[in-house]
């Protein structure tokens, strides 16, 4: 007799995981990000003194630190439970857990890989304030291209029965989806030439360890969430 | 096939469907807000713009 959880139930264990999984990335990003970030600011700074912060630095790289990867992971959690309530029946998988972990694969993906390798972020200082609705209309477009990629790859397996076969189509597609995203979206040349390479290096890397650190926490999370639900649901009763 | 611990989804129905899409909605809001608001939604001048400054950054959206 197969468990049905009910969507309330689902949502709940997305969310929870989502800010988990943010809270978990913020640490990360608070040590890992945070002295680039600062290294970047006191560049901006010597260039043109700032004038009075709404918001200290103390604050910012703290708890807004936190307040913004945690909404942000309770957020994403939200959309994953209710991605994986309404496809899990097409994912074609017995296992719960590999349906969560491939929704959450696609979404690192299409949502954060794609559009990263196409607007790889940048600390504070760089970046022209005039352009900041066009790169922000890019970069939206960079993640609904991405998931479009993802989504082709999933289509053009299907076509397929052999497993190499199979992972070919879907990477060909993928491909071929990112290649024309990458050629029509604008490129932006916003770095200053004075701009030390380590420094944003080292800011980019650790935006994608963010990044990277609260989809795969949000998968094995919410998997993690599920598979205990399955076991709760499933003690009482004897399983033939 | 060896899937007796497999859950199954609830049915789709068009009233889970009309809700999936509202909780979407808000969660894609509640996004919007950590990444692009500048006080229109939050109703907070910009502190909370300023608040989550860093995160913006760190979580890889275009700030300034
Ligand atoms: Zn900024």
């Amino acid at each position: 007799m197969p468990l049905t959880p009910s969507y309330p139930q689902l949502l709940l264990r997305g969310l929870l995981a989502g800010l988990v999984a943010g809270l978990l990335a913020g640490t990360f990003a608070h040590l890992a990000g945070e002295p680039h970030i600062n290294a970047a600011i006191a560049i901006e700074e010597a260039g043109a003194p700032a004038g009075d912060a709404i918001v200290s630095r103390d604050v910012q790289s703290g708890p807004g630190l936190f307040l913004a990867t945690g909404l942000y992971g309770v957020a994403l959690g939200g959309i994953l439970a209710t991605a994986y309530t309404v496809l899990r029946r097409r994912l074609h998988t017995g296992s719960d857990t590999t349906a969560a972990l491939s929704l959450a694969a696609a979404a690192l993906t299409g949502i954060v890989l794609v559009p990263y390798l196409k607007y790889p972020p940048n600390p504070p200082a760089v970046g022209d304030p005039a352009t900041i609705d066009q790169r922000t209309a890019a970069y939206l477009a960079a993640v609904a291209l991405g998931l479009v990629a993802v989504w082709a790859a999933a289509l053009a397996a299907r076509t397929q029965t052999h497993p190499w076969a199979r992972a070919t189509a879907a990477a060909a597609a993928f491909l071929v989806v990112v290649t024309i995203a990458y050629t029509l979206l604008p490129t932006f040349h916003e770095v200053p030439d004075d701009f030390p390479a380590t420094l944003l290096w080292d800011f980019r890397i650790s935006s994608l360890g963010t990044q990277t650190i609260l989809w795969t926490a949000l998968g094995l999370g919410f998997a993690g969430l599920l598979a205990r639900l399955t076991h709760r649901t499933e003690t009482p009763a004897t399983v033939p | 096939m060896p899937k007796a611990q497999a859950l199954t989804t609830p049915t789709i129905s068009t009233r889970l469907l009309a809700t999936a899409a509202g909780v979407t909605g808000i969660m894609l809001l509640l996004a919007y807000l950590v990444a692009f608001d500048q006080g229109a939604l939050s109703q907070s001048g910009t502190y909370l713009h300023e608040l989550m400054h860093d995160g913006r950054h760190l979580l890889g959206v275009p700030c300034h």
